[in-house]
């Protein structure tokens, strides 16, 4: 059986939402995946990430944020942890279109593209405590 | 993101380079919202083909202008787009706003 994990732990500052995809796509390419299942990890990836750098932070630059990626057969798992400010309302959270933050031009659609992309998404969150989101994706492609 | 821009008559061509995400999405708005500052410009064909990676943070940046241009009764296309581009355009539903040649 195939097994990996990694941990990555980085600020809550933009700059790191090209750097934690790059990682995590880097860390998937074991599982010789197409080029648009990497597409879709790097892509899920980024949403959670700038979720919790613009919600769970506030855009603070002093947060921790969390990635750990595993992999499991051809099972490929991210879990993306922020200890800010966490989600009242998850299931208005992962609506479509809705967002807290119109002001930034933000599309509301940072869930409905995790979900698109992602054979599960899993959201935990505790109000002050911070939120977890864990991403799951099946490799199709093995190595003949 | 890199940004090219060429004006002809009422369209303003845009072409962008590299990745739109959060991170990009503001300095990519600015850029753009400058040029806009220009009423007489009434269509703004965004070139996404230089783009390679895009988040719902491009959504952002697109319906922005969107809602710019269509304030001044203008349009926005889009061309160059990817595949996972276009698969982020598709489930947003946004053709049913812009228009892709």
């Amino acid at each position: 059986m195939n097994r990996n994990e990694m941990e990555l732990k980085f600020l809550s500052v933009s700059q790191n939402e090209g750097f934690a995809r790059a990682v995590a796509a880097a860390f998937a390419s074991q599982l010789n995946p197409t080029v648009e299942e990497l597409s879709d990890i790097r892509t899920a990836i980024s949403e959670a990430v700038t979720n919790a750098i613009i919600h769970g932070y506030e855009n603070r630059p002093d947060g921790c944020i969390t990635m750990r990626c595993e992999i499991d057969g051809n099972k490929f798992t991210a879990t993306i942890s922020d200890k800010g400010c966490g989600i009242a309302d998850i299931s208005l959270a992962r609506k479509p279109f809705y967002t807290t933050r119109p002001e930034l031009e933000r599309s509301g659609m940072g869930f409905a593209v995790m979900e698109a992309f992602m054979e599960e998404v899993e959201v935990s969150s505790t109000v002050g405590s911070g939120t977890t989101v864990v991403l799951q994706k099946t490799i199709r492609r093995i190595d003949a | 993101m890199e940004l090219n821009a060429t004006k002809r008559g009422p369209r303003l061509t845009v072409q962008l380079f590299g990745e739109l995400d959060h991170h990009s999405a503001e300095r990519t708005r600015i850029m753009m919202d400058t040029m806009l500052h220009d009423v007489s410009v009434r269509e703004l064909m965004i070139d996404m083909s230089g783009v390679t990676f895009m988040d719902s943070a491009g959504l952002g940046v697109i319906l922005g202008r969107y809602r710019t241009l269509n304030l001044r009764g203008g349009k926005l296309i889009v061309c160059g787009v990817s595949q996972s581009i276009d698969r982020i355009f598709k489930m947003s539903g946004l053709y049913a706003l812009i228009e892709r040649v």
